[in-house]
């Protein structure tokens, strides 16, 4: 449906059917200093005029700005083909389109992003998307106690710090402990989380990559963690995925992460999805909408909701999540994407993400003063130390029209000067030569 | 051996110190296809009335409560393959799980069979 605004007749003629003589009449019961008086707008413009005035605004806001930010959100190109599939008006206009004799379609799509994100993550169950990366994290987390029945979770500070923000508020109330191991110098303390798994532990959560660029290898903590009774939660980036072992083959029991990247414009912080996945012995746990294969009375395919049991309008207030929001849209744009790139096409995206990251690292390494401070692999993601306070010399640099990457010193005391820097397979060679440039200036000149 | 009832519709018949503990064949016929037994932890202690359990069907997911007091030692694992048990007898092969270290002085606040017979026809 096209958004046509209504004429002075079409006014009128609804007017009239209610019987009311005015609009004015018609919101007569709203008191007058309760009603906006003005909108404070200016005068309508043409369409060209308004597409002028909103590259200027978007230019002013850092539309045109390189950027070398990542810290859990990408940017990453998007095939023209998941604009155009998901804006069609049958997924577009839907509205939480579960009921299977009239929704095949949709259901049908999410049952598809669950089998991806199955695979892409080496697991067996997923969900049909949740809100986000930090919540999906979160549920991962309310997972563990249930399954456990347990109520202390390890948490890795190597973790994006606003996902570890999430579980912690999230286990505020709930007589639940989230105990942080922080890292060794800027990796994950291996040692220090496998010292910290008891009897008493529900679940480490890791991430890997993980908010430093440093790829993980898990599998000793998973033994471990599987030792203890306890599960293993992976945090993934899922481009990454392409390249890096899977959470399911390093033997975690949940896998979670931030769905943006697949296939959704990084666009001012949303709306994006989160992906959770885990082994089917966990899926009564699993919170959210699944979506099953089945058969109608004629022994036709079909996709419905299944496990239902679970869910807030059986369960009430013991159902499996009471905050699960499902992404639809976001998620089938995920499902476009991989779609679109296959499976080779997914590995050569995490290929190049890995070789232009390399490349930079290499150039930028050798800027005078700027050393490497993550030392083992990363993926297209690393840190540097800066001779003086990173922000003030992202700052300097932005001024030039380039976001040059995280400083860290927000979300760590003491690494004031650690850079985060992302390359994804957007920036070309040109950018990443001139980002070195950038940085030498700003620091010495 | 003679089981005693709750009014929630669990059964428990205790013998030689240890408690064997279900629903009733009146709630598994009441909740229609069970689909899933979510079966107590071993080791686990539960008070009288506690919940112990839980129990999904194709219509609805109930609390399963703890008959009497005592520590779960074993459960009834064929649930989990083959939750109908519980429908083709909830009272023999569809048992949930045994307690040990249970008061049996509690089973005086339960119905014996006759009289729990009546409380569900007064339901």
């Amino acid at each position: 449906m096209g958004y046509c605004p209504n004429t002075p007749d079409d006014i009128r003629e609804m007017l009239a059917v209610i019987g009311a003589g005015s609009v004015e009449e018609l919101f007569s019961s709203i008191p007058a200093d309760l009603r906006a008086r003005s909108f404070d707008l200016p005068p309508g413009m043409s369409e060209l005029e308004l597409t002028r005035h909103m590259k200027e605004k978007a230019a002013a806001c850092g539309a045109d700005v390189v950027p070398f930010i990542g810290g859990g959100i990408y940017d990453h190109f998007i095939p023209a083909a998941v604009d155009h599939l998901a804006s069609r008006a049958e997924f577009y206009t839907a509205y939480t389109p579960y009921q299977p004799e009239c929704a095949q379609g949709t259901l049908q799509a999410l049952y598809e992003y669950q089998s991806t994100i199955c695979r892409l993550t080496g697991m067996e169950a997923s969900n049909a998307s949740l809100y986000d990366g930090g919540t999906a994290v979160a549920e991962a987390a309310l997972m563990s106690l249930r399954i456990t029945e347990r109520h202390k979770v390890i948490l890795d500070a190597s973790v994006n710090p606003l996902h570890r923000e999430i579980v912690t508020g999230y286990l505020h109330g709930l007589s639940a402990e989230a105990v942080q191991v922080e890292p060794k110098g800027c990796a994950s303390d291996l040692d220090r989380l496998m010292a910290a798994i008891d009897g008493e532990t529900a679940a480490v959560i890791v991430q890997s990559p993980d908010f430093f660029g440093n790829v993980q290898d898990f599998r000793s903590l998973a033994q471990k963690a599987h030792e203890h009774e306890a599960l293993l939660i992976v945090s993934c980036y899922p481009i990454a995925l392409g390249l890096v072992a899977s959470p399911g083959e390093m033997g975690a029991d949940i896998a979670v992460g931030e769905g943006q990247s697949l296939g959704n414009p990084v666009s001012f912080g949303g709306p994006y999805f989160g992906f959770i996945a885990t082994r089917k012995r966990f899926i009564r746990n699993l919170p959210g909408r699944i979506v099953g294969e089945t058969i109608d009375h004629q022994a036709r395919r079909g996709f419905v909701l299944t496990l239902q049991a679970r869910e807030q309008h059986i369960k009430r207030h013991k159902a499996t999540s009471n905050i699960c929001s499902n992404q639809s849209l976001c998620a089938l744009r995920g499902l476009i994407f991989c779609a679109a790139l296959g499976k080779k096409g997914f590995e050569e995206l995490a290929l190049l993400n890995y070789d232009k990251a390399q490349y930079a690292k290499s150039v930028l390494g050798s800027v005078k003063g700027v050393d490497l401070l993550t030392k083992c692999a990363t993926f297209n993601e690393f840190t540097l130390s800066l001779p003086t306070d990173a922000s003030e010399v992202v700052q300097r640099i932005l001024e030039k029209g380039v976001a040059a990457g995280v400083p860290l010193g927000r979300y760590y005391q003491g690494m004031e000067k650690a850079l985060l820097v992302t390359v994804t397979e957007k920036r070309s060679k040109d950018e990443i030569d001139r980002l070195a440039v950038l940085l030498e200036e700003a620091l010495w000149s | 051996m003679a089981k005693f009832f709750t009014k929630e519709h669990e059964w428990v018949e205790v013998a030689g110190g240890q408690a064997t503990v279900g629903i009733s064949e009146h709630a598994a016929h009441e909740l229609g296809d069970i689909t899933y037994v979510e079966l107590p932890k071993i080791g686990r202690s539960v008070k009288q009335f506690d919940t112990l359990a839980g129990i999904e069907s194709v219509k609805a997911a109930s609390d399963i409560y703890a008959p009497i007091s005592g520590k779960v030692v074993e459960v009834n694992q064929a649930l989990d393959e083959a939750p109908e048990l519980v429908n083709q007898g909830a009272e023999a092969q569809g048992w949930i799980c045994r307690l040990e270290g249970v008061d049996e002085g509690e089973l005086a606040s339960l119905m014996d069979a006759e009289t729990y017979r009546t409380y569900l026809r007064g339901l």
